[in-house]
């Protein structure tokens, strides 16, 4: 208990000291480094808080110091988010080599692996994708088609993936492949580490309704894979897939403490956009839906942080399954309330006439539409809570496995 | 009473349809949109709805309109809002045009309503002043000057605020800035000096405008009916916009809704069509009962209009807080239940999604509804 009472003082005045000034402000999207070959800063300052934390380990806090990370306990890493909090700091670096494949590599990956892989990721060189969905499949997962052939010392790779976040941006892509065609559909399956620079790797840019093109169709033809980018045992892919989707929905659990655009808290748009009789909200039904968010947020922070206490006793909990659910259901009924608070000054799609704050919550909005599809629809969630927590029986047809 | 449609109105659907699903689909306001189009509504396509007689439906015949009333406009502004065709369908022929037919003089009404009736004047109502409707919060000036007025004042959200032909703009002669009493609605041409008029991109991709009247010169005859009087009739208008939105929301949300169960019928994953998922079965089965309601809650709208205009503000405002909440389900599940695809802008389920927000504040939000309906029922 000491310990951790003097490391949050040693982690509060290191900050302190090296966090600079302009990374304690909240960040636009343009703002975010991501790392990879093509990245960039947004600004000096950006470079220097990245490179410190970096220098520290602490990009991966929690990974092991051989690998580049900061080999911190849970509560230690659990310490230095709140202190980060505390002053706003920005996260150093934003990559889903961190969040997915690394903890997947940690689990799964040869030593050879996580040699190559684990301090570039630390590191920021190479920005990673995600290949997973197609445009077969996506709830159903483990129907995909994309093909790799053993070819003696390679695969060799062809099909396509879809809604593969940034993949015209990565510099590598982890990839779920059918390896055996035969066999049952989650049995054929493996998990492949694919340098997005090889030849016949192509990417289409496909745009969202926020106006962005976050996400892109990828294609595979022919494309020569080294035997040695298998993760875990060939035709067992289906369980590194499993062990990663838990971490990127533990993350997406969480996304709504980090919030990277200068979005408008609401109650503060309650302040500034709707009027007040006596002190209190005059729309009473807009009154009701803000209490109504704001004490189902405090409920689910309250469950984050029974969730996190739970994990540190050691006491496997069920909390998780259902914090994806709970956390991507609110952002989405935040974005509505605050679209709805904002009247028609939420709903400008350009300047003039909006301002800057206005025209990120009206795209965000549409954004937030995608936060229960993606990562697995809250319809899966909540089929996994009543399968696997709950036990209860399948469904009579379709024999399906989450 | 007719919650059923009669058979001019069924024919008056049937041509509505076929017209818009031609000439007008969805990716007619796509196209505009993509081409950052000046006007934001194609003038051919609104020429052919005049020919069909759709700008003067309300209109009496004596001014050369159809008269077949709210009913008859109803069917085809739910044909707009399946394809959500812009058109100066709503400001025009429904706002527009009941302004004048409630409040002009009867020199108005035939100097104007014939000119609107042939689709060669289109209007826009400038009411609001801020961000949410508050239809009697006028702060825009109408003062004496000479033997005329001079208008002074800041409105918001004006639909087809930059392209109509001239604006109807809401303005206090008299009283306190919420005041109901001391309203005048004054006839400004668009290119009258003193009118600044800025458009707004919306979310939507249809028209609207902030505008800007800068001691505009107003002569008297440019002010609907009485002076200080417009409070008698302005409501009754506002009634009938929102019905008639309402009517349009209807269209939107059966299109939307439509599309939504073809794609769970497509749509296979785990082997079967996702539709069979018992989870999302009992969500559309939801949806298709609260679309039952809403249709009975339009049709009578409309036929209030018509016949029975001591309910017409209770109907008004069922209707439209029925819509909003309904147009704001339904297009959160369309896209939900289409899962990624319903995310991608290619998908056309977005611009409902858009419209719907967008619709949702045109007039009143729930709230706004709400609370008048408990007012006006003296709770
Ligand atoms: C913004 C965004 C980013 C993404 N990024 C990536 C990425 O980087 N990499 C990647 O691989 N994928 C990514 N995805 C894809 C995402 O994982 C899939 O979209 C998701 O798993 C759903 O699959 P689908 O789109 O095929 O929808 P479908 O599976 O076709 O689902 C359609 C609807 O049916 C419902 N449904 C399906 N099965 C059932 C069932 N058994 N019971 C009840 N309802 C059911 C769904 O919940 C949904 O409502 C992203 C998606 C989005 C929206």
């Amino acid at each position: 208990m000491e310990d951790l009472d003097q490391f949050r003082e040693e982690t509060r005045q290191w900050l302190e000291a090296n966090c600079p000034a302009s990374q304690r402000l909240p960040n636009t999207p343009e703002e975010q480094y991501w790392g990879g070959r093509r990245g960039s800063f947004a600004s000096d300052d950006a470079r220097v808080w990245f490179e410190r934390m970096r220098d520290r380990g602490w990009t991966a806090p929690e990974w092991p110091t051989a690998y580049g990370g900061g080999g911190l306990t849970p509560q230690q890493g659990q310490i230095l988010k709140e202190e980060m909090k505390r002053i706003n700091a920005r996260t150093p670096l934003y990559s889903l080599g961190l969040w997915m494949l690394g903890p997947a590599l940690l689990e799964y990956g040869s030593e050879a692996q996580k040699q190559e892989h684990l301090r570039a990721i630390v590191n920021g060189e190479f920005r990673w994708c995600q290949g997973y969905s197609e445009p077969g499949a996506g709830s159903d997962l483990a129907s995909l088609q994309t093909r790799a052939e053993d070819q003696g010392d390679h695969f060799l790779v062809n099909g396509s993936k879809i809604w593969t976040t940034a993949a015209d941006r990565s510099d590598w892509i982890f990839c779920l492949v059918r390896t055996d065609p035969h066999a049952k559909k989650q049995e054929g399956i493996s998990f492949l580490l694919i340098d997005m620079a090889s030849p016949g790797v192509s990417t289409t840019p496909i745009e969202l309704i926020s106006g962005d093109s976050e996400f892109c169709q990828t294609f595979f033809d022919n494309v020569r894979v080294p035997k040695s980018n298998l993760v875990g045992k060939l035709n067992q892919g289906w369980s590194v897939a499993k062990a990663l989707l838990v971490h990127e929905r533990k993350l997406m659990a969480e996304i709504g403490g980090d919030s990277p655009r200068k979005e408008i808290p609401p109650v503060e748009a309650a302040r500034r956009y709707l009027e007040f009789t006596d002190g209190r909200i005059a729309n009473a039904q807009l009154r009701s839906d803000l209490v109504d968010y704001e004490m189902r947020m405090h409920a689910i922070g309250l469950t984050h942080m029974r969730s996190f206490e739970e994990r540190a006793a050691g006491i496997k909990g069920t909390v998780g399954l259902a914090m994806k659910y709970l956390g991507t259901e609110a952002i989405k009924d935040k974005n509505e309330l605050l679209l709805a608070i904002m009247g028609t000054r939420g709903l400008g799609w350009e300047a003039p006439g909006f301002t800057p704050e206005e025209l990120d919550t009206t795209r965000l909005w549409a954004m937030s539409k995608a936060m229960t599809i993606a990562g697995g629809t809250s319809e899966v969630q909540l089929n996994v809570i009543a399968n696997h927590v709950l036990q209860l029986p399948q469904p009579p047809k379709a024999a399906t496995e989450y | 009473m007719a919650l059923v449609l009669n058979e001019e109105q069924r024919l008056l659907a049937e041509t509505a349809r076929e017209f818009l699903q031609k000439e007008a689909p969805v990716s007619a306001l796509r196209a505009l949109r993509n081409a950052r189009d000046p006007l934001g509504y194609d003038p051919e396509l609104w020429r052919q709805m005049a020919e069909l007689g759709w700008a003067s439906v309300i209109l009496p015949e004596d001014v050369g309109g159809l008269d077949f009333g709210f009913s008859g406009l109803g069917v085809v502004l739910q044909e707009t809002g399946r394809t959500l065709a812009a058109s100066p369908l709503f400001a025009t022929a429904v706002v527009g045009a009941s302004a004048l037919l409630l409040g002009g003089s009867e020199a108005q009404k035939a100097d104007y309503l014939p000119q609107v009736a042939a689709g060669e004047l289109t209007l826009a109502l400038a009411l609001e002043e801020s961000h949410h409707h508050r239809p009697h919060h006028i702060a825009t000036r109408l003062e004496r000057s000479g033997d005329g007025f001079l208008l002074s004042g800041e409105k918001l959200f004006v639909l087809d605020g930059h392209s109509a032909d001239a604006l109807l703009v809401v303005a206090r002669s008299a009283g306190e800035t919420s005041s109901r009493d001391g309203l005048s609605v004054v006839l400004v041409p668009r290119d009258t000096s003193g009118v600044e008029i800025e458009r707004t991109i919306m979310a939507d991709s249809r028209n609207a405008a902030n505008i800007r009247f800068n001691a505009v010169s107003i002569a008297s005859n440019q002010v609907i009916g009485t002076e200080g009087e417009a409070g008698r009739w302005l409501e009754d208008v506002l009634d009938r916009g929102r019905i008639a939105m309402a009517a349009e929301m209807l269209g939107s949300v059966e299109e939307v809704f439509a599309r939504t169960v073809a794609w769970l019928k497509e749509r296979v994953q785990f082997g079967v069509p996702i539709g069979s998922f018992q989870a999302l079965q009992h969500r559309a089965a939801s949806l298709q009962a609260e679309l039952e309601l809403a249709r009975s809650v339009v049709l009578q709208a409309l036929t209030v209009v018509d016949e029975q205009p001591q309910q017409l503000a209770i109907m008004a405002s069922l209707a439209k807080a029925t819509l909003n909440d309904l147009g704001r389900h339904a297009t959160n599940e369309a896209v939900q239940m289409h899962g990624g695809i319903g995310v991608t802008d290619e998908l056309e389920i977005g611009f409902f999604l858009k419209r719907a927000r967008t619709a949702m504040q045109i007039l009143g939000d729930t709230g706004f509804h709400k609370n008048r309906y408990a007012t006006l029922c003296g709770y």
